[in-house]
């Protein structure tokens, strides 16, 4: 009786590791692409906004469709991987992290595109006129202006990573300690009719998705009541 | 990487904005020429402008909005791109669209006071100076004119000292504006650019900021332009003046010519005055000049220039640039009815 309401663990494990991962990754990706996305004077950069963001739209499942088919080695990226570099990336957690990086991208991306254009536009320049390179003046000038922003962008990528289904679904599967993660295991709870251990997963899920969410609109309330305060 | 300019290498460029160190005679310390097109409220109009400009002297460009004041200043700062365009200082060439060349701003040895003063939220007064000065990473191609002035010395000649550890928001309009004269000269720049510096800032501490921007002019004979709205702020502060209108230089000079020559001047002497009622008009003080027995001061007061003689004690506290209030006598009115 009490063998099958036990909860595991590892679900929830494996989606915190996954979640930090993919946090950590878009960070180093997500930043030069916003800087790019905000000063370029590409004219198409638009386009590649548009790009970005389509994860936001696109149910999950065509995402993970599109990317089981790439990923598998019967195709020629997945045999590419596998041919070369002995990786494969369907049903694998690099696979999952791979697919949560284009998943939560935009939710790194645009936050931070939205600080750097909140800036004034002379701030960079008059880092130039200080004879200081576009990196001294990302990391001097820019960044510490929008740490808001890059909280924001962390957190809710890491907050859209735990609560991804549908692409791990079709990606991923249900293998416990590679691809099993938290949302995965409700769903499979749900269909073995075991409600009660189901609950248990969702309310963790719940308060921690309702924590991170809070630290959020708390991060932001402050730096709007204090901005002009380091 | 850009190849190092050679200052005596004559060439014809072939779009009509000579270098003129091909020319005779000794070089100028700043020469400048560019063509671009402006998009303005009034329609497209071409800036189209050159001038050059003496080692250590200041030049003010005046004019209405949108004659292109800001984008000449942000054409020499390399933050605005030009068609054709030539900018050579001392020996190094910053801009010659001719050969393909355009040194990037962080490469010209300027310092750039911006309107709204730029300064990093993020960073303290001290802090802000701090980060002005040259990295040893980063080897400026364009040698600084001296080795940079202390920070300590920086905070002391703005009066910062009190202040070096506060954030830009927690400092007034007129402080601010210290940090940011101060930030600007910190890595000694051969050329200072200063776009409308004092425009946001009342009266009193306008004269306060004149007297500092004159300090460090004196101190360390920059070269500086001055975008300025602000007619004492130019005759007070100004070697050189230029006027701009729609793009193109129309007047250029020393301040008292420039501004005296738009209206015929006249003369008023004192003993015409009868009449019983005073007029009172706020003038400024173009020029002080010593005559045999009194002092002559040219001021412009209602859109006319005026020679007013007066006794050297009553000369001794004003000063060129200064706002003064004129009060004349009216001698022989003449009534006209209104439309």
């Amino acid at each position: 009786m009490n063998d099958h309401l036990t909860i595991d663990w590892q679900p929830l494990w494996l989606s915190l590791e996954l979640a930090s991962v993919t946090m950590l990754i878009l960070l180093v990706i997500g930043i030069p692409l916003a800087w790019w996305l905000a000063y370029s004077r590409q004219r198409w950069k638009f386009a590649v906004e548009a790009v970005i963001s389509l994860p936001m739209v696109l149910p999950p499942s065509v995402l993970g469709f599109y990317l089981l088919l790439a990923f598998s080695p019967g195709n020629g990226f997945g045999r590419f991987l596998a041919d070369h570099f002995d990786l494969r990336l369907v049903f694998t957690f690099p696979g999952l992290v791979l697919a949560s990086l284009i998943y939560s991208l935009p939710f790194m991306v645009n936050p931070v595109l939205a600080g750097f254009r909140g800036l004034p536009a002379d701030w960079k320049e008059a880092s130039h006129t200080l004879g200081k390179s576009e990196l001294v003046t990302l990391f001097r000038v820019l960044l510490p202006n929008i740490r808001a922003s890059l909280i924001t962008g962390a957190v809710l990528s890491f907050a859209h990573t735990i609560g991804e289904f549908g692409v791990v679904m079709m990606i991923g599967g249900s293998i416990p300690g590679q691809t099993k993660v938290a949302s995965v295991a409700i769903y499979d709870e749900v269909l073995s009719t075991n409600y009660p251990l189901a609950n248990r997963y969702a309310i963790v899920l719940l308060v921690l998705s309702f924590l991170i969410l809070l630290l959020v609109y708390g991060i932001n309330h402050y730096y709007n009541k204090y901005k002009t305060l380091p | 990487m850009e190849s190092q300019p050679s200052p005596n290498t004559s060439r014809q460029p072939d779009h009509g904005l000579a270098d003129p160190g091909a020319l005779p005679g000794p070089r100028p310390f700043l020469e400048f020429a560019a063509k671009k097109l402006l998009y303005t409220a009034q329609g497209k109009e071409w800036l189209d402008i050159r001038f050059q400009l003496e080692k250590g002297q200041t030049l003010a460009i005046y004019g209405p909005s949108g004659a292109g004041k800001t984008t000449l200043l942000r054409i020499l700062a390399g933050l605005t791109e030009v068609s054709k365009g030539f900018i050579r200082l001392g020996d190094e060439t910053w801009l010659d669209t001719a050969n393909r060349k355009c040194q990037p701003t962080r490469r010209r040895a300027i310092g750039f006071v911006f309107q709204d003063f730029a300064l990093f939220p993020n960073l303290t007064v001290r802090k802000q100076l701090e980060y002005a000065l040259p990295q040893s990473t980063y080897a400026p191609t364009t040698t600084p004119a001296a080795a940079p002035p202390s920070i300590d010395e920086l905070l002391s000649l703005m009066e910062l000292e009190a202040l070096q550890h506060h954030h830009p928001a927690l400092l007034s309009g007129g402080q601010q504006q210290r940090v940011a004269l101060a930030r600007a000269i910190a890595r000694r720049p051969s050329l200072l650019l200063l776009d409308e510096p004092l425009s946001a800032l009342d009266d009193e501490m306008r004269n306060k900021l004149q007297e500092y921007i004159g300090k460090i002019q004196h101190r360390y004979h920059l070269t500086t332009i001055l975008v300025s709205h602000h007619l004492p702020e130019i005759l007070r502060l100004a070697d050189t003046a230029i006027t701009l209108k729609h793009g193109r230089i129309e007047t250029q000079g020393a301040p008292a010519t420039v501004f005296g020559k738009t209206v015929p001047a006249t003369s008023v002497s004192p003993t015409q005055s009868v009449s019983t009622i005073p007029i009172s008009l706020s003038a400024t003080i173009l020029d002080i000049a010593q005559e045999d027995n009194h002092y002559l001061i040219t001021v412009r007061c209602a859109g006319s220039i005026l020679d007013i003689p007066v006794a050297p004690e009553q000369a001794a506290p004003l000063a060129i640039g200064q706002t003064i209030t004129i009060t004349f006598n009216a001698s022989s009115p003449t009534l006209s009815q209104q439309p």
